[in-house]
C-alpha cells in the first residue's frame, strides 16, 4: 500500500519549492529552509536537504527525520547566493523531489532587533542606578535595610582574633567569569583589611588558577592599604585543586585540622555546598554563607549561622563598605526591581484580558 | 597609575562586551572569539602560578612539619606522577593516565558525592528540630512533601500527593522565582558597577 502510494506521488509530480529566507539578526551565516510536508508521511523516512552554491552542483548538506519541516542552514557565507531542494527519501531511494528555490543570499546586521527589548531595559535599569549613585554623590541619606549576616562579620572576625584562630574564606568554586566569583571577590578585599587590622590568619583556598591568581593579589593589596603589608603570606591564598571533590576534601580537611573560628562560603556553590558547610559546623565555627545558587541556598540555610540569599551577595560590598556611590547603587538595584515587578503585573493583567501579544515583548 | 590602568582595561572591554552582546556582525563575533581566546591564554598562565602554589604549599607544609604534613607527600608525588604520565603518554583512552584517572581519581571523588546523603541526614534533623516559627513551618512542609512523594501518602488520601506537588510548583517556585530576579539585578548592578570603576573592591584595598 505504501509503495503504491510512493508511486502515485511519484507520479502526480515533485513538491514545491522549499521556502527560503535569510536568517534574521546574525553574522550572515544562516539561511532557514522550510517546505510543505511530504503528503503521505507515514511512507517516507525522511528528507535529504541539497544545497548548491551560485550556479554550482548540488550537494547534500543534511538529512533530517520525516516529522520536521524546517532546517537552518548555519555554514553559508555572507553575500553568496544558495539554491535549495528537498528530497524525501524512503528506503534510502529518492521518493520525490522539490523543485529548487530561488537564490537567496544570506548577510549580516549590525543591530540584532531581537534584543532591542534588552538593551531598552538595560538602558532604563542603568540609568536608574546612574541616578541614584549621583543623589548618593551629593550626599543624600539612603536607608539599607539590616543585613543579619554581614552585621556578624566583623564580630565574626574579632572572634577569630580573641581566639586565635583562621578565618576561613572559600571564593566559590566558580571561575572568574561568574558575576557571584566577582562579588565574592569584592567581599574577600574588605574581609583581608578586617583581618590586616586584627592581624588574623585569613586562609583562601582556590579552585580555580585564575580566581586563585586575582584573590592573591587581591588580598596581597587589602594587607598593603591597611598598613600591614608584612603581614601578608602568600602561602595563606593557595591553589588546591579544579576537581570539585577533590577540592571540598581538602577545604574539610583545613576545617578539621586548622579549626577555623570561622569560615565564610560567598560565592557559587554546586553540591559540595552541604558537605562545607556541615564540616564546618561539626568544627564549631561561626558559618556565613551567600550564594546565588537557588538549589544550594536550603543547604547553607540549614547548616551556616547566617547566609546572604541571593542578591545579598551582590549587596554585601556595598553594606560593608559603607561608600555612598555603592550604597545608590544598591537603592537603584531595589528600584529597577520595583518597576520590573509592576511591569509584569501590568503585562500579566493584559494577557489575562486576551492581549497575548504582549508575550512577545518579552520574548529574546 | 598601578589601578588606573586596570581600571580603564575593564572599562574599556567591558563596555566592548556589551555592545558586542547587541551586534551580531562578524567583526562583532570575531572581537568576541579573540577576547575568549585571550581568556585562554591568561588562564594557561594563571594554571603555572597555580601550579606553582601547590608545590609551595605543600613543600612549605613538609618544611615546617604542620599537622598531617606527610599526606603532602602523597599530594606532591599525585602531582608529579599524573604529570609524567600525561605528558610522556598521552591522555588518550587506555593510557595509564586514563587508567589511574578512571579506577582512582573518579570513584574518589564519587565517593565524597556519596557521603553527601550522610551529611543530608544530619542537615535535616538539624533543620527539622521546630524550635521557631519558620522552622515548624519547613517541618511540616517537608513531611507533607515527602508523605506525597511515596505511595503511602496516597493511601492516606488521594489528595495529598497533588496538594505536595501544589506547593513545590505554587509557594516553592514563586519563592526561588523571588530570588532569581535578585540575583538577575544583583548580577547586572555588580558588572556595571565594576564595569564603570565604582566598585574597587576587587583591585585590592578599596577605591584609593
Amino acid at each position: 500500500m505504501e509503495t503504491l502510494l510512493i508511486l502515485i506521488t511519484s507520479l502526480l509530480g515533485v513538491m514545491d519549492a522549499p521556502d527560503v529566507r535569510d536568517n534574521p539578526n546574525d553574522d550572515g551565516s544562516r539561511i532557514i529552509i522550510s517546505w510543505q510536508a511530504f503528503a503521505p508521511e507515514m511512507a517516507i523516512d525522511g528528507y535529504e536537504i541539497w544545497r548548491a552554491e551560485r550556479e554550482n552542483d548540488f550537494e547534500k548538506i543534511a538529512e533530517v527525520n520525516k516529522f520536521e519541516q524546517q532546517y537552518t542552514d548555519s555554514e553559508t557565507r555572507n553575500g553568496i547566493p544558495y539554491r535549495y531542494k528537498i528530497i524525501a527519501i524512503a528506503n534510502e531511494e529518492n521518493v520525490t523531489e522539490s523543485e529548487v528555490s530561488a537564490p537567496v543570499k544570506s548577510s549580516q546586521q549590525w543591530f540584532n532587533t531581537g534584543r532591542a527589548n534588552v538593551l531598552i531595559g538595560f538602558i532604563v535599569y542603568a540609568a536608574i542606578l546612574l541616578y541614584f549613585i549621583y543623589h548618593a554623590r551629593r550626599g543624600k541619606n539612603l536607608f539599607i535595610r539590616r543585613l543579619a549576616g554581614l552585621e556578624a562579620l566583623e564580630d565574626a572576625v574579632g572572634r577569630a582574633t580573641e581566639m586565635g584562630k583562621p578565618i576561613l574564606y572559600v571564593p566559590g568554586l566558580s571561575t572568574i567569569d561568574d558575576i557571584a566569583t566577582l562579588a565574592s571577590l569584592n567581599i574577600l578585599s574588605l574581609v583581608a583589611k578586617k583581618t590586616a587590622e586584627y592581624n588574623t590568619t585569613l586562609l583562601v583556598p582556590n579552585r580555580s588558577p585564575v580566581v586563585y591568581v586575582v584573590a592573591r593579589e587581591i588580598v596581597k593589596e587589602a594587607y598593603t592599604d591597611a598598613g600591614r603589608p608584612d603581614a601578608f603570606n602568600p602561602d595563606n591564598v593557595y591553589f588546591l585543586t579544579q576537581n570539585q571533590w577533590a577540592y571540598t576534601a581538602a577545604v574539610c580537611g583545613t576545617m578539621v585540622r586548622e579549626k577555623p573560628a570561622t569560615n565564610l562560603f560567598l560565592g557559587h556553590f554546586w553540591a559540595e555546598s552541604l558537605v562545607l558547610a556541615e564540616t564546618g559546623a561539626a568544627t564549631g565555627a561561626i558559618q556565613i554563607a551567600g550564594t546565588d545558587s537557588v538549589f544550594q541556598l536550603p543547604f547553607f540555610i540549614t547548616a551556616c549561622d547566617y547566609t546572604l540569599i541571593g542578591e545579598e551577595l551582590y549587596a554585601a560590598s556595598a553594606y560593608l563598605s559603607k561608600e555612598p556611590l555603592l550604597m545608590g547603587s544598591l537603592k537603584g538595584q531595589d528600584w529597577g526591581k520595583m518597576i520590573v515587578l509592576g511591569i509584569l503585573l501590568v503585562a500579566s493583567a493584559l494577557i489575562l484580558l486576551g492581549l497575548p501579544w504582549v508575550l512577545n515583548l518579552f520574548s529574546i | 597609575m598601578k589601578k588606573r590602568v586596570p581600571l580603564i582595561i575593564c572599562m574599556f572591554l567591558g563596555l566592548a562586551m556589551i555592545v558586542q552582546f547587541f551586534i551580531p556582525h562578524s567583526i562583532s563575533a570575531q572581537f568576541y572569539d579573540h577576547t575568549t581566546r585571550w581568556y585562554i591564554a591568561i588562564v594557561g598562565f594563571a594554571w603555572v602560578l597555580g601550579i606553582g602554589s601547590i608545590i609551595d604549599h605543600h613543600t612549605t607544609r613538609i618544611r615546617r612539619k604542620k599537622e598531617s604534613w606527610y599526606f603532602s607527600y602523597v599530594t606532591l608525588f599525585g602531582l608529579a606522577a599524573m604529570a609524567t604520565l600525561g605528558i610522556g603518554w598521552g591522555i588518550q583512552r587506555g593510557s595509564l593516565f586514563m587508567t589511574f584517572w578512571t579506577y582512582i581519581v573518579l570513584p574518589l571523588g564519587a565517593s565524597m558525592y556519596a557521603i553527601l546523603a550522610f551529611y543530608m541526614a544530619s542537615a535535616a534533623y538539624r533543620a527539622f528540630r521546630a524550635r521557631t516559627k519558620e522552622a515548624t513551618i519547613l517541618l511540616v512542609a517537608a513531611f507533607v512533601v515527602m508523605l506525597g512523594m511515596v505511595p503511602f501518602g496516597y493511601y492516606i488520601t488521594p489528595r495529598l500527593p497533588e496538594f505536595a506537588e501544589w506547593l513545590l510548583s505554587v509557594p516553592n517556585t514563586a519563592a526561588k522565582r523571588g530570588i532569581i530576579f535578585g540575583v538577575a539585578f544583583g548580577s547586572v548592578s555588580t558588572a556595571l558597577k565594576i564595569i564603570l570603576g565604582i566598585e574597587r573592591s576587587w583591585l585590592g584595598g578599596g577605591a584609593k
